[in-house]
């Protein structure tokens, strides 16, 4: 019995007083979301009178009525972000994978040359508005749905040392046996590389999506059509512009110019604020924590040296 | 010495001479594999990394574009040492970037060595999962938490004040607690996977080194201090590496949707970051690349320098 017994690690602090401290400090992640949420379903009346509230008020649903009544702006925001997430993910994966495959190999020459660009474009970059003035003079790349897929899949030093510090761990063995079979270099990335290293496409593209998906930077300096707006940039206009946020609700719609003023009065504000905060980031705060093993797996950096 | 000159020129004799590129079958392919991700380099790294080193001494005209814009040399610099606000500037950025690069790892440090402490796994995995909440939140969905909070009409802070029996209070028109709203935020943010990171290093410790410390009475305290922490300094040192460009960098989100952009809370929360992205705005684009070059040259000399620190007090634990 004494071979399965619990290891003897260490000395631990009292278990009641760390389980109060954490306890503690999860609910300074849980409430402040919870408050978002209770605000979205507070009415409108309840917050002007009294604030808003870990709890709801008064309940209603007239914020989600009228986020949905004029949905078209909040799919399409969807749409984009969805859209440009997914494929500047999945592009940026096989450019990353296969620059970083052959820095694993111990017999490519050009490996010291690579390594440092990498490593190099970590540590400095060209500063904000250079850079804005080549995408948007000589790559016309302004305005456009490509400024936030081109930039994002070419290869981040980050992304290539993972992978390569991934594709190390695989016995070099196996590449000299499929060569002596006569497999090409790309034939071995595709059919023996990426089937083994499912994990670290998988640990990268998810920080590749969910860095996508939190985007609202690019909009910012780049987008002025409101079409192509990313769901994050969307909001903030929302949270800091009420005029904004009026003329989603009104919409090109065939109303007389009365009738529009008497809509912008009647509907709330604040909770709608929250209410299409909660539409726009709620789904995949729930989504994301499922794949949070991806997100901390290979978070440690520790191998870029090489 | 004759019969050493003998071994060694044998020696070069025997070594096969490397092949010729021409030769070199699957460095020409694996150098294919290579192109894309160079390409993307060239055009997203290189070229705008170029520009950022020409066009500060440029009159930057759009017509002639960067490089057919005129020599002006160092005209463009002139301004920056007399101007006040970049000053300010340059201050909360170093300021705020200093006071960042410690107390972010050094919290982090605290909760993975309390983490580590927690005995039951399920309880140690929904911690761990509360709070790498805020990491799939954008940071307009945090500025939304926190304008929830210090909304000065219907903010939460205001309803405690008052049950408190405290008068209400306009955060967003005192200037000296931003520091900590933003130090507050900041540090909530990257607890949940920065403490990760160092929590993971602590449970690769040979468990053995905790069960010979017990055996010899360490204490806690002890056993903490001797064998976790120095685990530790390895991913704190990188981490030190890698953070330094953040003293002169600074996080725009952060300190761009935080503060909601509040003209007169400038004086606390402008950095470089967001002057510049100001700067973008106002279409002055040969000063603000000055700026960033300026801001470039500084963040180049903190890496290299801490990176020499670090080499100095632990060599095998320095990026370069």
């Amino acid at each position: 019995m004494s071979a399965i017994a619990v290891k003897k690690r260490k000395v631990r602090l009292p278990a009641v007083l760390l389980n109060t401290f954490f306890i503690l400090l999860s609910l300074c992640y849980i409430l402040p979301m919870l408050l978002v949420i209770a605000t979205s379903l507070t009415s409108e009346d309840a917050i002007l009178t009294a604030g808003f509230h870990i709890f709801p008020v008064e309940f209603s649903l007239e914020a989600y009525r009228t986020v949905f009544h004029n949905p078209s702006t909040i799919i399409r925001a969807y749409g984009v972000t969805f859209f440009t997430a997914t494929a500047s993910t999945a592009l940026g994966l096989v450019i990353t994978g296969l620059s970083a495959y052959p820095l694993s190999r111990s017999n490519f020459r050009f490996k010291k040359i690579f390594i440092t660009s990498y490593l190099l474009s970590m540590l400095f970059g060209g500063s904000m508005i250079p850079t804005y003035i080549i995408y948007s003079k000589y790559y016309h790349l302004n305005n456009t749905i490509w400024v936030y897929i081109v930039p994002a899949m070419c290869a981040s030093g980050y992304s290539v040392f993972m992978f390569r510090t991934f594709f190390r761990s695989i016995p070099e063995s196996l590449f000299e046996a499929a060569k002596l079979d006569g497999a090409k270099e790309l034939y071995i990335f595709f059919k023996i590389v990426i089937p083994l290293s499912t994990a670290i496409f998988a640990t990268v593209g998810f920080q590749g999506f969910v860095g996508g998906w939190n985007n609202y930077q690019t909009a910012l300096i780049y987008i002025r059509d409101s079409k192509l707006y990313t769901l994050q940039y969307l909001l903030n206009r929302i949270l800091n512009e009420n005029e904004f946020l009026k003329s989603l609700q009104t919409g090109q719609s065939d109303l007389s110019p009365i009738a529009q003023e008497d809509i912008k009065k009647a509907a709330p504000t604040e909770s709608l604020k929250f209410a299409m905060c909660v539409v726009a980031a709620g789904p995949m705060i729930c989504i994301f924590p499922f794949f949070q093993k991806y997100f901390s797996k290979g978070m440690v950096v520790g191998s870029v040296k090489g | 010495m004759a019969q050493l000159g003998k071994l060694q020129k044998s020696k070069t004799s025997v070594v096969p001479k490397r092949k010729s590129i021409l030769k070199d079958f699957s460095s020409r392919e694996l150098l294919l594999l290579c192109i894309p991700g160079l390409i993307g380099q060239i055009l997203f790294y290189y070229i705008p990394t170029g520009a950022s080193i020409v066009m500060p001494f440029k009159d930057y005209d759009y017509k002639l574009g960067v490089w057919g814009s005129p020599w002006i040399g160092l005209k463009n610099f002139t301004w920056i040492f007399k101007s006040i606000s970049l000053g300010r500037v340059m201050r909360n950025t170093v300021m705020y970037g200093f006071w960042f690069l410690f107390v972010g790892p050094i919290c982090n440090i605290i909760i993975a060595l309390l983490l580590f402490d927690v005995k039951k796994r399920s309880a140690l995995k929904l911690y761990q999962t509360v709070m790498c909440f805020p990491n799939f939140m954008s940071m307009v969905v945090i500025s939304f938490i926190t304008y929830a909070i210090l909304s000065p009409r219907f903010g939460v802070l205001n309803d405690i004040r008052s049950f408190l029996g405290m008068s209400p209070i306009d955060v967003y028109t005192i200037l000296p607690i931003w520091p900590l709203i933003l130090t507050i935020v900041n540090v909530w943010l990257g607890i949940g996977m920065g403490s990760m990171l160092y929590f993971a290093a602590l449970m690769g410790i040979d468990s053995t080194l905790y069960e010979a410390a017990q055996i010899d009475g360490a204490s806690h305290w002890q056993q903490t201090r001797y064998i976790s922490i120095p685990h530790l300094v390895p991913i704190f040192c990188l981490m030190l590496i890698l953070g330094s460009p953040g003293l002169i960098g600074g996080s725009f989100d952060l300190f761009y949707l935080i503060p909601r952009d509040v003209q007169t809370l400038y004086p606390v929360t402008d950095i470089l970051p967001t002057y510049l992205f100001r700067a973008l705005k106002e279409g002055s684009y040969a000063k603000g690349a000055a700026v960033g070059f300026l801001q470039s040259i500084c963040s180049t000399i903190l890496i290299l320098s801490s990176n020499f620190v670090v080499r100095k007090v632990s060599p095998e634990n320095s990026l370069f």
